[in-house]
């Protein structure tokens, strides 16, 4: 009888321990393949040229400065949205709408979490564009506001989702003893509640980054594609284009192992280690305010 | 048998029209049309992965050394005739442009339509991607003004747009734009505001047309292809024969381009 037992425990500890480490294994993978398709890069093209301003491949002008700076300011763009509206909704849904209204909101925005980001494009194109144009009296309507407006509206829905889960986990305890001390309630949300979800709330943060650093189709149909250096305040109202949209555009036409190719992949490497270093970021975080909450504790 | 094209997102509908003729007519023969552009095309028959390449411009000779090196000959055939539009917003009133003003407001030279007889706007200027045959083709010709030596780029706002139909989008409800594409893809409520284009000023400005391409007085005409691996055999050289005879030529008129004669 013990016998059989400790049989299905091995069995299934090595499974899940396979699956456990095949996750790894999987992103190392792909590091390595990154790294072998992209270093080659740095050998063909000087390091100056790689970090000029003037992206234009097919003739050998390989600057991803404007790419850079196109998927940045798009990202912040994104996220300066995406912050306020995600944080708030969870809270709105996790603390103060009544529990009939957020049975009924929940599952309306993980749908809107569901839409595909080609049809958000499509719809960027045709109406968000042109009332950019003309609301704000720009040149066009295709610019990196488009950009981070929609890519703001993919990653609300995933920054929602989880914050509002990680909110829900905080026990009742917590804001029942704020409140018996006679704190109001947005002090009870805003000094206890939030920060005691701050790690779940921190990854919705991150998985939000994540999304949008990636998304591809969205910001190919909206921003304009054109490689413009994006660093002053004003280039949110100019058109950019981000690394996403460069690698899906011009994928397509580069002979395996040309320079094109290996710059390509290069940039794919910058995409990732650039989310590698967010989750690094946000993980460290959180690992520091749980050893803080086991110190308190203990 | 199986017979896969790809390339020219100008030539996609063109090569589809073509291959559902003679997929009617051939029912032994299959055939597969794919876009993504002349780069891709090209790319794709030096990677050996495509039977015919279809391009809107030639191949470079950086890319037939490329297929040679990869042990594939091109063999380039002209199948038809195109005349690119450079078209302007309903609303502007320029309606005539030299080859250098083109260039100019392409390059970023120009930026306001001020300058050359417009009103007062910005201009924003679109393009199709780089691995469009159209856009390289534009750059050698507008750009460049035929010219291999000069080093005239595209500013680097210039829109570069995924799809033709984005151009024709764009330029249909925003009065500052001016975009360039096959005469075929101007739609029939923009092709008032086509701009009649000089090679100099004092040339005469000519509107494209199927005429206009012919007598060479278009200044912005160029030839399509297709490219195959080697010289074709078997049912490769009877479908690239058949695209060459009256038929095939009559559905090029029917969708916009100029037949080869």
């Amino acid at each position: 009888m013990g016998k059989s037992k400790n049989w299905r425990e091995t069995i299934i500890t090595a499974v899940v321990r396979t699956c456990g480490y095949s996750a790894v294994v999987f992103v190392l993978l792909i590091f390595f393949f990154l790294l072998r398709e992209g270093l080659p890069a740095l050998a063909e093209v000087k390091l100056g040229e790689l970090l000029s301003a003037r992206w234009y491949p097919i003739e050998n002008h390989f600057g991803i400065l404007p790419l850079l700076t196109g998927s940045l300011i798009v990202t912040v763009g994104a996220m300066l949205i995406a912050i306020p509206f995600g944080i708030g909704t969870a809270v709105f849904l996790s603390e103060i709408a009544p529990r009939w209204m957020r049975e009924i909101l929940k599952p309306l925005v993980e749908l809107l979490g569901g839409l595909p980001s080609v049809v958000l494009g499509f719809l960027g194109i045709l109406v968000l564009s042109p009332y950019l144009r003309v609301f704000l009296n720009l040149p066009t309507g295709m610019t990196a506001l488009a950009g981070a407006l929609l890519l703001g509206g993919i990653a609300v829905p995933t920054t929602v989702s989880i914050a509002e889960d990680a909110l829900d986990a905080v026990p009742q305890s917590y804001r029942e003893g704020a409140l018996a001390l006679g704190a109001t309630k947005w002090q009870t949300i805003w000094r206890v509640t939030l920060p005691a979800a701050r790690s779940g709330v921190l990854t919705a943060l991150m998985l939000g980054i994540g999304r949008t650093i990636g998304e591809t189709m969205a910001v190919m149909m909206v921003t304009g594609n054109a490689p413009v250096l994006a660093i002053k305040l004003t280039s949110i109202f100019s058109p950019v284009r981000t690394m996403t949209a460069t690698i899906a555009a011009e994928m397509g036409e580069v002979a395996n192992g040309s320079t094109h190719y290996h710059v390509l992949f290069m940039i794919g490497l910058v995409l990732f280690l650039i989310s590698l270093a967010v989750n690094i970021a946000a993980s460290s975080v959180v690992f520091k305010s749980r050893k803080r909450a086991e110190r308190v504790l203990s | 048998m199986y017979i896969q094209n790809k390339g020219s997102d100008t030539m996609v509908n063109l090569a589809l029209a073509w291959a559902e003729r003679y997929q009617a007519e051939h029912p032994e023969v299959s055939l597969s049309v794919t876009g993504g552009g002349s780069g891709t095309g090209i790319a794709a028959l030096i990677n050996g992965t495509v039977d015919i390449a279809n391009a809107s411009r030639a191949m470079k000779s950086e890319e037939t050394q490329q297929a040679i090196a990869n042990g594939i000959t091109p063999v380039e055939f002209t199948v038809a005739r195109d005349a690119i539009a450079v078209v302007v917003n309903s609303e502007n009133p320029v309606h005539e442009l030299t080859l250098q003003q083109i260039s100019d407001i392409y390059s970023g030279k120009i930026n306001n339509w001020l300058q050359v007889g417009g009103d007062d706007r910005p201009i924003v200027r679109l393009s199709r991607e780089t691995n469009s045959g159209t856009h390289v083709y534009f750059l050698e010709t507008v750009l460049r003004l035929g010219d291999k030596t000069n080093p005239t780029l595209f500013s680097t706002d210039t829109l570069l747009l995924p799809s033709s139909e984005v151009i024709i989008n764009e330029v249909r409800q925003n009065p500052n734009a001016i975009g360039y594409d096959g005469l075929g893809y101007i739609p029939p409520d923009l092709i008032d505001s086509v701009i009649a284009i000089a090679r100099d000023a004092s040339g005469p400005f000519v509107t494209p047309s199927i005429a206009s391409v012919n007598d060479g007085s278009y200044p912005v005409a160029r030839d399509l292809y297709m490219y195959t691996a080697g010289e074709p055999t078997g049912a490769i050289k009877d479908y690239i024969n058949w695209i060459l005879s009256a038929e095939a030529q009559a559905i090029v008129a029917d969708l916009g381009f100029v037949p080869i004669k």
